[in-house]
């Protein structure tokens, strides 16, 4: 019931080319991430908006095999 | 989004109630450090909020994750519109964002 950071980078990557993505691993467990986006793809959207972008990248596996991922959005210029 | 009953239940509780909060537990015993996060942010906020367990209803706890098209709980919605999960309604409490939604909405505060 856990994923690689390096997993969760590279699908949040996939689907936004222009992210730059931050992955901490808050407790070490594989289980608790913490991730940064900064994409200017994420101009003119609400921050609603922009995190459900990031959940629909991780493909249904938010929720499920990542239990937590705190997550912060914003442009890079925010 | 399909008119299934969970749908219009969801729909009947966001018609009903200002605040919603669709949590893991209650507000007196939430389940989940991320609903307490919410609550303590709506206690803070002195807004009257109804909060719902999706715990003990598999059926709700589905539901509301389409409804909003939001993977996790907690989901806040005020006056109909979803406004966040835990992330997004932590860091508009921090900003001071969440207050200011509370009082251009003219939601109910606790006396």
């Amino acid at each position: 019931m856990a994923m690689d950071a390096s997993e969760i980078q590279r699908l949040i990557q996939e689907a936004i080319p222009d992210a730059k993505v931050t992955i901490e691993d808050l407790r070490g467990d594989g289980d608790h991430y913490a991730a940064f986006v900064v994409a200017q793809s994420f101009a003119g959207k609400s921050r609603v908006q922009q995190h459900q972008i990031v959940y629909k990248a991780l493909q249904g596996r938010m929720g499920n095999e990542l239990h937590a991922l705190a997550l912060q959005t914003s442009t890079p210029d925010a | 989004m399909n008119d299934s009953p969970t749908n219009a239940r969801i729909q009947r509780e966001l018609d009903d109630n200002p605040v919603v909060l669709f949590m893991k537990g209650t507000p007196m015993f939430p389940q989940c450090g991320f609903s307490a996060a919410v609550v303590q942010a709506l206690t803070l906020s002195k807004v009257k909020f109804k909060g719902i367990d999706i715990l003990t209803d598999p059926e709700l706890r589905e539901g509301v994750k389409e409804f909003a098209s939001w993977p996790t709980i907690p989901q806040l919605y005020v006056k109909g519109e979803f406004i966040g999960g835990c992330d997004i309604i932590r860091e508009m409490y921090e900003t001071g964002e969440l207050q200011k939604l509370f009082e251009e909405k003219a939601v109910e505060t606790v006396a």
